[in-house]
């Protein structure tokens, strides 16, 4: 078992556009991504679970080429509009950090 | 096929470059220069300001350079979004910064301005066709909201550039446009293919953002063989095939499809190759050209005028029960200020606290246990900036004093770093369109203006 903040080697959020926000998982050798890949704990639920979004409003892709998992939700209000914590959308992935992934 | 040499300065006009970085990439060959100038990302406020979002002695600063290279190679230069938000007060501020640099330098080249306001008629005309529609989470267009927005714009695709080019602009600066426009442009008029026409400009877009180690700084792009091959000239930086990869997760919803006006790139089946210990190559990205030729639209409304103050809090009794608190402090200030005759309707007053869940407020695992200070921030939105001021006034007295169960902090509840302790943000500003329209074709939204810079 290991926490992800130890075995990613980026781990980051932002805006995608104004509406949305895009969090990245991404790791430094194939070896890694595959085994954290074939747990399936990085997955369209995860994202349910950490953030309280629907499934239907989450757009998940793994993506092989830059040994990464995307996950891209609504933002809780539009980029900068009244209520908004965070403009640039750079400091939404620390629940993320703490995943445990069973390699 | 023909090879296209592309050379970006930096992710935004006015962020920086080093100066060896554009003298060592003109070196490399260039079949044009360019910079996208913009970004939603910085928020509402430059787009419904009408300000730009870098310094004008920062976009100056870069735009010489750009200038002077260009004419000096007798190649184009292309900038996109310019002054950030790509309106008509941002695009005349580069306007008369290009005019401003070629008579300090003695530069003359013949200039285009494309402008990408939208006329509200116009946007009111095609909400009224049906056929406007949501980016995602972006909900319904109203005519109500046309006529509310400070300003909208419209993302060009590369046609206007290309127009403009073809009409024997040296220096284009455009309104808001899609982020590879200025450099997709040049590339197809150079006879290479869209799709990595279209990559290149992805990849330039944000600059030397796809080469490692990461800072401001240029990115010098290949296309051949319809392979996008980017090498940074700035000898301490290198692009890989992960960094270039990993370079299509940035700002984006999906790293593999993105798209834009005109049609969709794919690039999931693209491969990422190492050409050199420095240098690397994309290819196998697609275009599918669209039936119907969309356009992002982007509009921001003043949604009333900020006034704030920070202060925090190293009580536990407060910090145990600071919703509450702020409770309290919401209705003790209400009695005062409608006392005043400012009703509760006319303001909104929020508060946030950092320690607990200012950073990711409902999404915040980690809320319920709150650590032993709390940095509050105080804010009020209101019609004016005199009444905002006068309800901040009142809130901030009521943060600092209001009694609360189990209080033994009685001189005070708030330590406040500054005096005075409130501060006037102005107007603020909120991205109230965001959707795609469907116009007759790529140059309709966009005028193009030309103009002789002799000097």
């Amino acid at each position: 078992m290991a926490k992800l903040r130890d075995i990613a080697a980026v781990c980051k959020s932002k805006n995608a556009g104004p509406f949305e926000l895009t969090i990245d998982a991404v790791f430094a050798d194939k070896d890694m991504f595959e085994k954290v890949k074939a747990t399936g704990v990085i997955c369209p639920q995860l994202f349910v679970d950490l953030y309280g979004v629907k499934e239907e409003d989450i757009l998940f892709t793994v993506y092989d080429a830059g040994l990464a998992f995307k996950a891209t939700l609504p933002r809780l209000v539009s980029a900068g509009d009244l209520g908004d914590t965070d403009v640039y959308g750079a400091q939404q992935h620390a629940p993320l950090l703490e995943v445990d992934v069973p390699i | 096929m023909a090879e296209y040499r592309l050379l970006s300065t930096s992710g935004i006009l006015g962020y920086g470059f080093p100066e060896d970085s554009i003298k060592r990439g003109v070196a490399m060959g260039v079949d044009m220069i360019g910079c996208d100038g913009g970004s939603t990302d910085p928020g509402p406020h430059y787009l419904g300001s009408g300000k730009t979002l870098n310094s004008r002695l920062a976009m100056k600063r870069d735009l010489r350079l750009m200038l002077q290279a260009a004419v000096a190679e007798g190649v184009p230069v292309t900038i996109g979004s310019c002054g950030g938000a790509g309106g008509e007060p941002h695009l005349e501020v580069m306007a008369d910064l290009a005019r401003e640099i070629a008579c300090e330098d003695g530069l003359s080249f013949k200039m285009a301005t494309i402008h990408a306001e939208q006329d509200k008629a116009w946007v009111k005309a095609q909400l009224a066709t049906g056929k406007v529609k949501p980016m995602r989470n972006a909900g319904t267009l109203e005519a109500d909201a046309i006529d509310r927005a400070e300003r909208i714009v419209g993302c060009m695709g590369p046609e206007p550039y290309m127009a403009a080019l073809d009409a024997g602009a040296q220096v284009v600066l455009a309104g808001r446009s899609t982020d590879p426009a200025p450099f997709a442009a040049c590339a197809m008029r150079g006879q290479v293919e869209p799709a990595p026409a279209w990559y290149s400009g992805k990849m330039l877009e944000c600059a030397a953002a796809g080469a490692i180690p990461k800072g401001h700084d240029c990115i010098h792009v290949t296309i051949k063989n319809n392979g996008v091959i980017c090498e940074p000239p700035n000898p301490d930086k290198i692009c890989t095939p992960m960094s270039l990869a990993n370079q299509s997760l940035h700002e984006n919803a999906s790293p593999n499809f993105f798209q834009e006006p005109g049609g969709l790139l794919d690039t999931t089946d693209c491969s990422f190759d190492a050409v050199s210990d420095r240098a690397a190559m994309v290819s196998g990205m697609r275009w599918t050209p669209d039936d119907q030729y969309t356009v992002k639209i982007e509009g921001a409304e003043l949604m009333g005028y900020r006034a704030i103050t920070i202060c925090g809090t190293r009580d536990p009794m407060l910090i145990g029960q600071s919703e509450d608190y702020f409770d309290l402090v919401r209705e003790a200030t209400a009695t005062k200020v409608e006392a005043m005759g400012i009703g509760r309707d006319e303001y909104q007053l929020l508060f946030r606290a950092y320690g607990r869940d200012g950073v990711m407020a409902e999404r915040e695992p980690l809320a319920a246990s709150p650590s032993h200070e709390l940095g509050i921030l105080v804010e009020v939105i209101a019609d004016s900036q005199e009444m905002a001021n006068t309800v901040l006034s009142v809130a901030r007295v009521s943060t600092l004093h209001l009694d609360f169960p189990g209080r033994l902090c009685k001189e005070g509840n708030m330590a406040f770093p500054f005096s005075p302790s409130d501060i006037e943000c102005g107007p603020a500003y909120r991205f109230s369109v965001y959707h795609i329209v469907e116009p007759k074709d790529a140059m309709e939204m966009f005028p193009i203006e030309y103009e002789d810079v002799r000097n």
